[in-house]
């Protein structure tokens, strides 16, 4: 399988994002520049975190705007995975792939700590690994994680089982529902505040991210394996 | 169109306009014989800039000769972006500390965030990928609402620059102290690694090739920021906020990148920061370095703003800027290069062979000066020094235990002390695991990153406990590199080198001067001593309030290789029953301690004895005992003694407990600051080969599964206490001194 992990001009964790595909996972991955206009090489679409265009105007607001979008856009409507950490998430919500909005934290500081996560929805292509409310450890660092959306969509997400991922324990940015993470509709596009790239290698502290991308690959193994 | 018109030369000398830029009259009339004529406004305003302390470190350089600088991994020593030192497998590291410690008295937010800026550009500028960042920190006690703004703002200009551009805030140290109310201490450490073969200078060589400025446009912002670093603070401080400059992480992002992959061209000549003194330091000694000299048209530098004078130009410390020497011809390549990132480069002279900088301004000369004499003919002063009557005062007093109740309880106020509380207030801003290298997060002796790719880490701290520089700045100095050495050897490494950033006020009075002489000679002793030469640094001098001067604070960065990752170490304890030693003897030492501050509410006697050669010998045993795997945690004692090093041992274990006997008076035992010493436990079936290795190492008892921490004296119980409840008041005691 190749991924492609989008570097906008401030991406910051697209080394991370990189490197936890190809040393940890052992798949295929390239970087590809904001202004690239195909992405039909690729097989999963990966969106780091950072703060892209400095998170000027308002975080991922510029970014999606962007040549690639476009080309991020199509992918998500042909059924590839597409996964937005962080900034990356911010991106997705910006560019109306996802629903909702993000606030700053509740305490209007940054924060950098490693938190529990619990699977809400183990049964899409990213969380197929992991076995139902199960509770792993994933770092966060942001200064605005804090997901906002209106009653009608929080209803439809939790209906749709659009929740992946909810903080376990204390909720540390005030998000709505204690969201984490969200799918779209049709269940190949999620957004999470979490950095599951950084936790790949038990070394520096937790592999639990690992799955996460390890259940992308079995999907994808599993819905090509016909055609290949 | 600048409406004001520059004063001529004449007037500047008659009303004596160069002292309002820092120039004194014996330096105007130097100036002046340079020159073989009356310098214009321009070139007044050059010579004032790089002949302020901070550029040209007049007061200092004296001093500064007595670090040894050399060494067999040294690479690179003072005088470039940054200091390097082999780490082998062609690869090295580069790293640098610099202060900005006036901006932030009077803008916190961007003085911090700029001082992290500047000193990621330093380390970039030689080549490196810069990889971390840790900093050293100094406030007034946390009591008064400014005190309070200037920590909080601090922290969170660092954490603003930091995460933005995406390299790992990964540790440091903030103290707290009343001699800092008015002028707070910022230094910022960057950590780089590179390869051998990418290591760049700063140089202008090679007649006719290009000078191309890059990065952000220059406006007026830090206009004399290097002068106002080299005054005293006052209460009229403050209308000196528009020489504080206003930073950009993003387009540091972007020039960083930019940077790091024009290092690969062979089109790059030389390279530097504009950083103190913008665009005059960096053409000025890029020139002298290179023997050469450098002509600029300044109606090519990219303004921010309208009717920029030259003076001003030239005296601008906008951020996020970098001057480069190209090869002639190959302009086109590089400007495409950096456009790729949307960023300005652009042609802006030429290197001469005159050794002059010539600058043109609307078509005139309207500056013609000699390089060297801006960037090596600064004057240098030997400033008299005199031993201040404190310190016979001090050191004629007899070591005493300050009296203590309840050994519990004051335990825990100890753990309360903001020195000594946990930093996770702090470092929960900073995001220290961006790059995924970070395997020992803030929190330990020292932080630990690894190098992606092979084997190895680098371990890296910084340290300073200025109270006891203040009873004996020489022992002082020597405990700040030993200190700093035990915090690299407790994780794992090998010290390799150190930066430091040597903080003082006024020069000009004999008894700061003799402070500074003492600590430079007791850290030189100690880094020959412990084989980690200094490779680069800054001064910061002048640091007072209305007259009163900090205490002595020459920061200490030191970067350890650690030559595998199964050595990494860190201060926690692991599991139950493992075996607890204490490594070195406990005196009675609470000069300048931790529990004589709580008791007294001040400082007075003598600082702790210091023998390096001790020190030297404990850290080399210790070190191979963590390289053959025989121990599972390794702490040095440092404020609060044994006590405080047991329940930092035992904090975040999840359940662990600790049960420690000690010998000798309880209050020393637990208290005492006395130098050289670890705490460290051991698996107990490692138990023979580990005392075989250390033989100094006495068990005072065992890691237990109880939660509790227990110690006892000569058998008696004198703590006995949940480690929760402890750890509660560690940890909540910052957020709660600033709400």
């Amino acid at each position: 399988m190749k991924f492609a992990v989008i570097v906008f001009p401030g991406s910051n964790c697209d080394i991370d994002m990189y490197h936890a595909i190809k040393d940890e996972l052992g798949e295929e991955v390239e970087y590809v520049w904001h202004d690239a206009e195909d992405l039909s090489g690729y097989d999963g679409i990966l969106l780091p975190g950072g703060f892209s265009y400095g998170d000027y105007l308002r975080c991922g607001a510029i970014a999606r705007f962007s040549n690639v979008m476009k080309e991020v856009v199509k992918a998500a409507g042909e059924g590839k995975p597409v996964l937005g950490v962080c900034n990356g998430f911010q991106i997705l919500l910006e560019a109306g792939l996802l629903p909702g909005a993000m606030q700053r934290n509740t305490n209007l500081k940054f924060m950098c700590r490693t938190v529990g996560l619990r699977i809400e929805n183990n049964e899409t292509m990213f969380t197929n690994g992991f076995v139902p409310n199960e509770t792993i450890k994933i770092p966060i660092a942001h200064g605005e994680g804090n997901y906002y959306c209106d009653d009608e969509t929080y209803e439809q997400l939790k209906e749709n089982g659009q929740i992946a991922f909810t903080y376990a324990g204390t909720n540390p940015n005030g998000s709505r529902g204690d969201i984490a993470g969200i799918i779209n509709e049709k269940g190949n596009v999620l957004g999470m505040m979490p950095h599951p790239e950084r936790a790949v290698d038990a070394l520096l502290g937790s592999a639990d991210g690992l799955k996460l991308f390890q259940s992308i690959v079995k999907h994808w193994r599993d819905s090509n394996v016909v055609t290949a | 169109m600048s409406l004001l018109l520059e004063p001529t030369a004449e007037i500047i000398k008659e009303e004596k306009i160069y002292s309002q830029m820092g120039l004194t009259d014996e330096e105007f009339q130097m100036v002046e014989n340079i020159l073989g004529r009356l310098p214009n406004y321009t070139e007044t305003g050059l010579f004032s800039v790089m002949w302020s302390e901070h550029c040209s470190y007049k007061n200092s350089k004296p001093l500064l000769k007595k670090f040894p600088v050399t060494g067999e991994r040294v690479l690179q020593g003072p005088g470039e972006g940054a200091g390097i030192v082999d780490i082998g497998d062609g690869q090295a590291v580069a790293f640098k500390i610099e202060s900005h410690n006036h901006p932030s008295a009077i803008e916190p937010y961007q003085g911090a965030a700029t001082g992290v800026g500047g000193i990621i550009r330093d380390v970039f500028s030689m080549g490196a990928r810069p990889i971390a960042v840790l900093n050293s920190l100094r406030f007034g006690e946390l009591q008064t609402p400014r005190v309070k703004y200037l920590f909080e703002e601090v922290v969170a200009g660092i954490a603003g620059y930091g995460n933005c551009i995406g390299i790992p805030t990964v540790g440091g140290e903030v103290q707290f102290d009343a001699s800092y109310d008015g002028n707070p201490l910022v230094n910022a450490m960057c950590v780089g690694l590179i390869d051998h073969k990418d290591i760049q200078k700063g140089q202008a060589k090679g007649v006719g090739n290009t000078v191309m400025y890059v990065g952000a446009k220059t406006g007026r912002d830090g206009i004399h920021g290097a002068t106002f670093a080299s005054e005293e603070l006052s209460d009229s401080s403050d209308e000196k906020r528009p020489a504080v400059q206003v930073g950009d992480p993003f387009m540091e992002k972007l020039l960083l990148e930019a940077c790091l992959e024009l290092i690969k061209s062979d089109a790059l000549i030389g390279i530097q920061d504009m950083g103190a003194a913008g665009l005059t330091s960096s053409s000025a000694e890029m020139a002298s370095k290179a023997g050469s000299g450098i002509e600029m048209n300044l109606n090519l530098v990219p303004q921010r703003e309208t009717g920029m004078t030259a003076y001003e130009m030239m005296l601008s410390e906008s951020q996020e800027r970098m001057l480069i020497v190209i090869e002639k011809g190959r302009e086109q390549e590089i400007v495409d290069l950096f456009h790729k990132y949307d960023l300005d480069c652009v042609s802006v002279g030429h290197v001469t062979d005159d050794h002059n900088l010539r600058l043109l301004h609307n078509g005139e000369v309207v500056a013609d000066v000699p390089v060297d004499a801006l960037a090596e003919d600064a004057p240098v002063y030997y400033k008299p020094s005199s031993e201040p009557a404190y310190y016979r005062e001090f050191k004629a007093m007899e070591n005493v235990e300050p009296e203590v109740e309840n050994l519990e309880e004051t335990l825990n106020q100890l753990l309360q002390q903001p020195t000594i509380a946990s930093k996770e207030w702090v470092y929960d801003q900073y995001d220290y695991q961006v790059r995924t290298n970070t395997v020992v997060a803030p929190g330990s002796d020292a932080a630990v990153l690894r190098i992606r790719g092979t084997e190895k880490a680098l371990a890296m701290t910084t340290d300073c406990n200025s109270r006891y520089l203040y009873l004996d700045p020489e022992v002082g100095g020597k405990i700040a590199v030993a200190e700093a050495a035990r915090n690299i050897v407790c994780s794992g490494g090998i010290p390799l080198a150190i930066t430091d950033c040597l903080n003082f006020g006024n020069p000009e009075k004999p008894e700061i001067f003799w402070q500074m002489e003492k600590a430079v000679d007791g850290m030189s002793e100690a880094c020959r001593e412990l084989n980690t030469p200094v490779i680069g640094g800054n001064v910061s001098l002048y640091n007072e309030t209305n007259g009163t001067a900090v205490y002595p604070t020459p920061v200490v960065g030191m970067v350890g290789l650690i030559e595998n990752l199964s050595h990494i170490t860190t201060q926690a304890f692991k599991k139950a029953g493992d075996l607890v030693y204490l490594i070195g003897k406990t005196n009675t030492e609470f000069g300048g301690s931790e529990l004589q501050k709580l008791v007294h509410g001040r400082i007075f006697g003598q600082s702790p004895a210091l023998d390096l050669e001790t020190e030297k010998q404990r850290q080399q045993v210790l070190l191979q005992a963590i390289q053959q795997g025989l121990v599972q945690s390794a702490h040095d004692l440092a404020e609060g003694g044994l006590a405080v090093a047991l329940a930092e041992s035992v904090f975040g274990t999840n359940g662990l407990g600790v049960d420690v006997d000690t010998t000798g008076s309880a209050v020393t035992a637990l208290f005492s600051e006395t130098q050289s010493r670890f705490l460290v436990s051991v698996s107990a079936e490692q138990k023979e080969a580990f005392e075989a290795a250390v033989s100094d190492a006495v068990q005072i008892g065992t890691v237990t599964d109880s939660d509790t921490l227990v110690i006892r004296n000569e058998g008696n119980t004198v703590i006995q206490r949940s480690v929760k409840e402890y750890e509660k008041s560690w940890r909540g005691a910052i957020s709660c001194l600033l709400n």
